[in-house]
């Protein structure tokens, strides 16, 4: 089952420049969240300190409270490699292993996590595989095709499925469907949909259609600062703050 | 860029010069503006009617320089063939098994030169490979931003050396260090094996193969940092987003997608071992003998070329001395080819980075 | 639907796994380190020794006899001089025309195949190119000259050259080209005066990294220009070089001319470290990206 998020005072920058000004938010698990906002607002890079992939890149680093139900991501102590375990994350562009299988591709996660059982492997990845709706396209080809070879709908859905292997109790998804076409779009918001049942999503996304149709809660930033962030309907609908009235009605961004 | 004729009738582009100079003016840097456009306009003032004669002969000129290229891959070939046609008639692929290397009496064998140049290489590239490897994923994954354009600068000087000064230290410096530390060392711990056992003289095989890895770090370091690079940043991200360490991100998000690439900078190395000269020449003793421990002396391919070519008496110790080189370029050749057909397979087409 | 397999994954990070870490980043940084070593060395003798070694006489005369102090390889520097003139007024212009084939006038294939034949030339042993140039030229001629020796620099420098000017010439933006089409100049011109010049900072660029690679040669001159002990001013005799008369003194058994040979050494390198370090100075400055 899924697990809860809370934010509390997160800040983020790159080298010296603050990008992300003292975030508060609250994800309830196992439900899909949205996050909103004009290019360069840093809902992507909010949505990376969360399993601290912030941090990989150079002269980058977050400091804050966030706590993935139990667990304090930015604890004393707190090894990033646990975190990222936990945390799932899929990334716009589809980024399938080019020199594996399908198969390794899914069970790339867990080689590295040193499982060797090749029995619960097999049940695993194809646990996965179903989940992510690609199960009854590939079974058949699971060991000879290459994760590439794919495509590109069917790319983002086997990284969705490599992300799932390892168990993960929270998904972040940053833009997962902006390089797809229309009808991989519409099956990948529709697994969306599914996997909350089972996880807790955050997706970023640029495309407030998508966000009114698959987010139950929704976060609207700009300029590194969460604005407004309540339920979706009401975010849509009923705008508190003046800046997202104007976002959502298209008058910037 | 098509090969476009001369272009269209001078009088038709009267009215062109005031759009083409602001163009121009956005193009070219702000020190080239103001020479470029009076340039342009200067030549444009002193134009023939007709230019299509000057065009015609430039082509020709220019495609001579390009086919020169082919001509002195050809020339070389066929004069090493030539030259070679004595004693390939005379021993015949024999040569090549041949043990003798005998000059008084005018008989010749060339394994112990093949035997010494495949050693020497193949002992360069066990000790280059994993530094290589190791020093361009440090600067690729590990190194601090502020450190990657120095060490890449201190690498890249390693190739500026010239073979001789590498040997000059080699002799002087890197010979005594191995016959007083390094080998009586080696023959306490790993003499058993055959391979570190006879006489210490420092100078043999072993003090060849190290001044070559040496040599060799730079290419297969350079060229392995560039198909490092290549590997795009998503792949990085999806490892770790999977939970892994920085070894197992790089080891399965960047080597293992560079693969084929490293590979090829490996066999280019092995191309370079394989035809340097000075160096080797300079510290591996000049012996022509097989022989199995790495401390005794060795002869390669090139060397007994350099050696003993000015000193060639008769025509046949000569030919058998141009069959030896006529070898050695083909193997190259092979070699080379394939080292570029694989780094080109990764980087997509040629990097075109020059290299000193 | 999560299952208890999901279990077996939920461990922490492995003592062996945050093992191997360690050990490949220590591994890493010990190849750098173990790389630099050895550069590190070589400049630091190279400096002691050469320095110590090198005086006036040491640039102004020519070797003396065998076993006699003093002396030293003033005509190996000229000699180096005149032959690396000859190989660059031929190595040069040829380097360049067919770069300039690549990036203006090859299409498809016939340009690959013109690509991979300078590649393969520029993978030819040094050694090779000097028995080809002997037996065209030396044998020919019957004696040995600094004309052969830089003929066969020359060989060795078009490659190099090549490549640079292509890849310059196709850093300069084809509006450029186009502009100059427009105007009505033809395109000879505008490919030496417009796009030529515009590339102009990174082809010379191109031409020292070539010279600086072929100016410490040694074996193509072993049976071309041969060396000479005494002053040569005829380039059709044979000739000294510096990298010759360094490989001499060095192999030789005599401690003076090791001394002579690590000044030698010192020249040879500190000509070629000026002639990358411009290199580095143009393309840092920005001359070279500022092409666009």
């Amino acid at each position: 089952m899924g697990v809860g998020i809370e934010v509390r005072g997160l800040n983020a920058w790159y080298g010296k420049s603050l990008a992300l000004k003292s975030i508060d938010m609250t994800v309830p698990a196992n439900h899909v969240t949205a996050v909103i906002g004009p290019s360069g607002c840093g809902k992507s890079t909010y949505v990376r300190c969360l399993n601290r992939m912030h941090e990989t890149i150079p002269e980058a680093r977050a400091e804050g409270l966030v706590k993935v139900g139990e667990m304090e991501v930015y604890g004393e102590g707190q090894d990033p490699v646990e975190i990222r375990r936990r945390i799932g994350m899929v990334f716009q562009k589809p980024n399938p292993f080019p020199t594996m299988s399908i198969y390794d591709n899914v069970a790339a996660g867990l080689r590295l996590n040193g499982f060797r059982n090749r029995k619960q492997m097999d049940e695993l990845v194809e646990r996965s595989l179903k989940l992510a709706a690609l199960w009854d396209e590939v079974k058949d080809t699971l060991h000879k095709q290459s994760g590439a070879s794919l495509s590109g709908g069917q790319q983002q859905r086997l990284c969705i499925a490599r992300s799932l292997a390892v168990e993960p109790e929270v998904l972040l998804m940053d833009e997962p469907a902006s390089a797809l076409d229309p009808i991989s779009t519409s099956k990948i918001e529709e697994l969306i949909f599914q996997l909350k049942q089972h996880y807790t999503v955050v997706i970023v996304t640029h495309n407030m259609q998508q966000a009114a149709r698959v987010a139950e809660f929704t976060g609207f930033f700009l300029m590194g600062s969460l604005i407004e962030y309540d339920k979706t309907e009401k975010i849509f609908t009923t705008p508190a703050d003046k800046r997202t009235e104007d976002y959502i009605t298209g008058r910037f961004g | 860029m098509s090969d476009s004729e001369s272009p269209m009738n001078p009088s038709e582009s009267t009215q062109q010069p005031v759009t083409a100079i602001p163009t121009l003016a956005q193009a070219a840097t702000e020190r080239k503006t103001a020479a470029v456009s009076s340039t342009l306009v200067r030549i444009r003032q002193s134009q023939p009617r007709s230019s299509r004669m000057p065009d015609a002969v430039f082509k020709v000129l220019i495609l001579l320089t390009a086919a020169s290229v082919f001509a002195i891959v050809v020339f070389v070939l066929w004069e090493l063939i030539d030259k070679s046609r004595l004693s390939l008639h005379q021993f015949g692929l024999g040569f090549f098994v041949g043990h003798d290397w005998d000059p008084v009496n005018d008989q010749y064998g060339a394994m112990p030169f093949i035997y010494g140049t495949l050693v020497s290489s193949f002992l360069a590239l066990l000790l280059a490979v994993p530094l290589s490897i190791g020093v361009a994923v440090y600067v690729t994954e590990m190194c601090p931003v502020r450190l990657r354009p120095i060490i890449s600068f201190l690498v890249e000087l390693l190739a500026a050396i010239p073979s001789v000064i590498y040997g000059l230290w080699a002799i002087f410096v890197l010979a005594p260090l191995l016959r007083d530390y390094v080998e009586p060392f080696l023959a306490k711990t790993l003499g058993w094996t055959g391979l570190f056992t006879g006489p210490m003289y420092g100078l043999g095989m072993l003090a060849a193969g190290i001044i070559l890895a040496i040599m060799i770090v730079p290419i297969i370091a350079s060229i392995t940092r560039e198909v490092l690079t290549a590997v795009p940043q998503n792949q990085r991200e999806a490892v770790w987003a999977l939970g892994a360490t920085r070894w197992e991100m790089i080891r399965m998000g960047v080597l293992r997608n560079a693969r084929i690439g490293i590979v090829g900078a490996i066999i280019l190395g092995l191309g370079r071992a394989l035809g340097e000269t000075m160096a080797v020449t300079m510290v591996i003793g000049n012996r022509p003998e097989v022989a199995k421990s790495l401390f005794a002396p060795g002869y390669t391919m090139a060397s007994v070329i350099a050696n003993e070519f000015s000193e060639a008496t008769g025509d046949l110790y000569l030919s058998a001395l141009v069959e030896i080189g006529l070898a050695l370029f083909l193997v190259t050749l092979v070699v080379n080819a394939l080292a570029r057909l694989l780094v080109w397979s990764i980087t997509g087409g040629n990097t075109g980075r020059v290299r000193a | 639907m999560p299952n208890s397999t999901a279990g077996a994954v939920t461990k922490p990070l492995s003592l062996w796994r945050r093992a191997m870490n360690q050990g490949a980043t220590a591994f890493a940084i010990g190849a750098a380190v173990l790389v630099i070593v050895p550069l590190l060395a070589i400049f630091v003798y190279l400096l002691i020794k050469g320095v110590g070694a090198l005086d006036w006489a040491f640039l102004t005369q020519t070797p003396k006899p065998v076993g006699e102090v003093g002396g030293g390889m003033a005509n190996a520097i000229v000699g180096s001089g005149v032959i690396l003139s000859i190989a660059s007024v031929i190595g040069i212009p040829i380097g360049i025309g067919c770069g300039i084939y690549l990036a203006e006038y090859a299409r498809g294939r016939f340009g690959d195949v013109v690509r991979f034949t300078a590649d393969v030339l520029n993978g030819v042993p040094s050694i090779v190119i000097g028995i080809a140039v002997y037996s065209l030229i030396v044998v020919r001629q019957k004696h040995f000259s600094a004309f052969s020796g830089g003929f066969a620099l020359a060989i060795m420098m078009v490659p190099t050259v090549a490549r640079a000017t292509e890849e310059m010439l196709l850093m300069v933006p084809n509006n450029v080209r186009e502009a100059a089409f427009g105007l009505g100049i033809p395109k000879w011109r505008t490919t030496l005066s417009i796009t030529l010049r515009t590339a102009s900072a990174g082809v010379i660029t191109g031409c020292m990294l070539a010279f600086a690679r072929v100016a410490g040669e040694t074996a193509p001159l072993l049976f071309t220009a041969f060396g000479n002990q005494f002053w040569n001013k005829n380039p059709n005799q044979p000739t000294a070089a510096l990298p010759l008369q360094v490989y001499t003194y060095a192999i030789s058994p005599f401690d003076e001319w090791h001394r002579q040979a690590w000044a030698g050494a010192l020249i040879l390198i500190v000509m070629i470290v000026v002639a990358v370090a411009a290199v580095r100075i143009t393309t840092s400055r920005g001359t070279l990206k500022g092409v666009s």
